[in-house]
């Protein structure tokens, strides 16, 4: 059997995105029908930048959804005579089958690779950015509306936190050796302590007066909270649904820990300049307390500015992700890692170019996509 | 101003004590200490042999005694084992007497466990080459940046802003590892591309040309470049609508002039921050690119100290990227006073 032209590669990727295809055509035909009713969403397919950022996103996000159906060999799967094999090379023994984009160092077929590593980025990045996003907000909303001590401690301890290089951080929490001291499972015994804190809160400022209302909702935080918290951070889920590898909790744990105290200075930054505002004046004047005025009148309206870093940061996760995959400190030596594919087909370069290419520009283009994104919703909040 | 800048270094004093610790404690966990008694003494070390190891070396001391060794306010650590052999902090081969501090105070960072040499030499050795590095991603990284956000940000929403604003994001999506990797196949890989550039640049070491040294400053400088400009275009969009451009308009100055004697002044106080903030940012750039091109300067030095828990040079790492760090904001904010008049710091 001869190789594919690129013609035919083409065409068969499309053909194997299909599942894609659809879904994003149902999503983006049902979008623009309700548009008027969707508010900033709605608004995004005003600008183009938005509407391209919005393709990358869902693009990657169906492609992540629809992997299984996607793939066209195992990911991990290794069959012989294709090591290096170029683009569109037949499999060996199995008619009518190719290795899309070739196949890897270890003979494993790079398209499935790349298909199957949108699944682990997009599972730890957007989940890394609402950690660090609760942890900044619970944090940074107290220190700009109170101010005073409690504000120069949390900003003396980001600003030393940010003061650290990444690079360096990352280099001393992500190490087999720390896993073994156990210093991971503190850290995330103390930050993912914060949702929880937020969110009872959050029930507790806005139902107060109402207590049977109140005692509902912040039971089922607890309930819900504290069973997400014994597996994610101990792993003493008693049922077994909550779990993370100890490998995967350290590079979250790091994650978060790096990205919450910019967080805190934005979510701080915002709160400073809100409550000068005449509604929260009216709140105080109506006797509210403090979390309520925090959570409930200055949190929503500093959704935009939040909303566009949101968009942001999951790009820069991403990139921060690949970062520790291309240092060897990736996820799982096996797994289809976007960064850790780099960092393997990067030694070859100059002879197999196509095994470092493909990751190299799908995390370029999400990366891209998200930036493009928040580019348009900060173009369509400044509207308003 | 003067008390300002007493309090800052005061502040810095104070973050480059606690981020230094920080490093310490994280490099001085057990693990990380029987790792360095294995590297350095044996490989097949019981764990008795490798706790005498930690003992004769004083690395059993409390972690704070220990802290102020490194520091130079504790006395070194010093052991004459059974059969005369002296080890300890202090002791250094080839030297004749042994002092009793050795710290940071005594401009002694310490001893190399991997590279057997005095540490503030090879970390000066490394800075020089980075610095090399550095220079060069700046000449290229800020008039570029500069002149693409000047020309997109002075008429905001034509096509060319929007195609120069769209260039810049797409930079900016592009980390090190990405563009490096794209950029060594296009420019110089042996298999397809154009062949001009080399794809390592370890000889840029001893001499640096253009095929041997382009390829890692364009691949910084693409990264960081979409930033500053991004930054620029909306400092100087900013500028282009306040009244005295519109004045300036008015009474038939021509747009060139307008842009170039006008506006330009003002726009780039914004970007000096953004540019001095950037330098510490480079360093995860720095660390990619010299590891991905085989330079090897401060990056590939902080690399071999973190895999190797080379305790003292990653110390001394550390503590040149936070003072990077902290120098660097606060030239950031006692420029941005000059540079603007209307802020005055009290």
């Amino acid at each position: 059997m001869e190789a594919l032209t690129v013609l035919q590669i083409t065409i068969g990727i499309l053909t194997q995105l299909i599942p894609v295809w659809v879904a994003m055509g149902i999503i983006f035909s049902l979008s623009l029908y309700y548009r008027p009713r969707l508010g900033l969403y709605g608004h995004l397919f005003d600008s183009r930048v938005g509407t391209m950022g919005l393709v990358l996103v869902l693009f990657w996000v169906l492609t992540a959804i629809f992997a299984d159906l996607i793939i066209t060999h195992d990911p991990l799967g290794q069959i012989s005579g294709m090591k290096n094999k170029g683009l569109g090379f037949p499999v060996r023994g199995v008619e009518g089958t190719y290795y899309l984009l070739g196949g890897d160092n270890l003979a494993r077929d790079i398209f499935s690779r790349v298909v199957m590593g949108s699944r682990s980025v997009l599972t730890i990045a957007p989940a890394a950015t609402v950690f660090a996003f609760m942890v900044g907000i619970t944090l940074g909303l107290p220190a700009g509306y109170r101010s005073g001590k409690l504000d120069t401690v949390l900003s003396f301890l980001a600003n030393l936190v940010l003061a650290f290089p990444v690079i360096l951080l990352f280099f001393l929490l992500v190490t087999p050796e720390i896993r073994s001291t156990g210093v991971p499972i503190y850290l995330a015994a103390v930050l993912f302590l914060f949702p929880i804190i937020l969110f009872v809160v959050l029930f507790q400022s806005r139902f107060y007066t109402q207590p049977v209302k109140r005692n509902f909702y912040v039971l089922i935080v607890l309930v819900l909270g504290f069973w997400a918290y014994s597996g994610l951070a101990f792993n003493m889920d008693p049922l077994g649904v909550f779990y993370m590898e100890p490998n995967l909790l350290n590079i979250f744990v790091a994650v978060v820990f790096v990205n919450s105290p910019t967080v805190f200075r934005i979510v701080r930054g915002l709160t400073l300049d809100i409550k000068t505002r005449d509604y929260v004046a009216a709140a105080e004047t109506r006797g509210e307390g403090p979390w309520y005025i925090m959570l409930w009148e200055i949190l929503p309206n500093a959704r935009g500015p939040l909303i566009v870093d949101f968009c942001l940061r999951i790009g820069y996760i991403t990139i921060l992700l690949g970062t520790l995959g291309f240092f060897g400190l990736g996820v799982s030596p096996e797994s289809p890692d976007w960064g850790m594919t780099i960092n393997e087909g990067r030694k070859l370069l100059s002879i197999y170019p196509h095994l470092a290419i493909p990751p190299a520009l799908a995390l370029m283009s999400l990366v891209l996509g998200l930036n493009l994104l928040a580019d348009g919703l900060r173009e369509q909040s400044l509207k308003d | 101003m003067w008390i300002f800048i007493v309090k800052r270094t005061g502040l810095m004093a104070l973050t480059a004590l606690c981020l230094t610790f920080l490093v310490f404690f994280l490099t001085n966990l057990q693990p990380n200490l029987e790792k360095l008694a294995k590297t350095q003494g044996n490989m097949r070390m019981s764990d008795v042999q490798v706790e005498q190891w930690l003992g004769d070396r004083g690395y059993n001391q409390p972690l704070l005694v220990r802290y102020g060794e490194w520091l130079g306010v504790a006395e070194g650590f010093v052991f004459t084992k059974e059969n005369g052999k002296t080890v300890g902090r202090c002791v250094k081969p080839g030297a004749d007497s042994i002092p009793s501090y050795c710290g940071v105070f005594q401009a002694d960072m310490g001893w190399s466990s991997v590279f057997k040499d005095d540490v503030s030499r090879i970390v000066s050795k490394r800075l020089g080459l980075t610095g090399w590095l550095m220079l060069f991603v700046m000449l290229v990284m800020v008039p570029m940046a500069l002149i693409i956000g000047v020309l997109a940000g002075m008429r905001e929403g034509s096509r060319t802003d929007r195609s120069l604003s769209t260039f810049a994001i797409i930079t900016t999506a592009t980390p090190e590892y990405v563009s490096g990797v794209i950029f060594v196949v296009i420019f110089a890989s042996s298999a397809v591309g154009l062949r001009w550039f080399k794809g390592s640049s370890a000889s840029a070491m001893d001499e640096i040309t253009i095929a041997n040294f382009s390829l890692p400053v364009m691949t910084m400088a693409f990264y960081g470049m979409g930033y500053i400009a991004r930054m620029t275009r909306a400092s100087m969009a900013e500028v282009m609508t306040a009244q005295y451009i519109r004045t300036a308009r008015l009474k038939g100055v021509s747009f060139r002039n307008i842009v170039l004697k006008h506006a330009l002044r003002n726009a780039l106080i914004a970007p000096f921050t953004v540019i001095m903030l950037q330098i510490p940012w480079l360093l995860t750039g720095v660390v990619i690119v010299e590891t991905l091109f085989n330079y090897k300067g401060f990056g590939w030095l902080l690399v071999q100290a973190a895999s190797n828990n080379d305790i003292d040079l990653l110390l001394a790492c550390s503590m040149v990227a936070v003072f990077v760090v902290l120098i660097t904001q606060l030239i950031s904010d006692i420029g941005y006073v000059f540079l603007n008049p209307r802020i005055r710091i009290n």
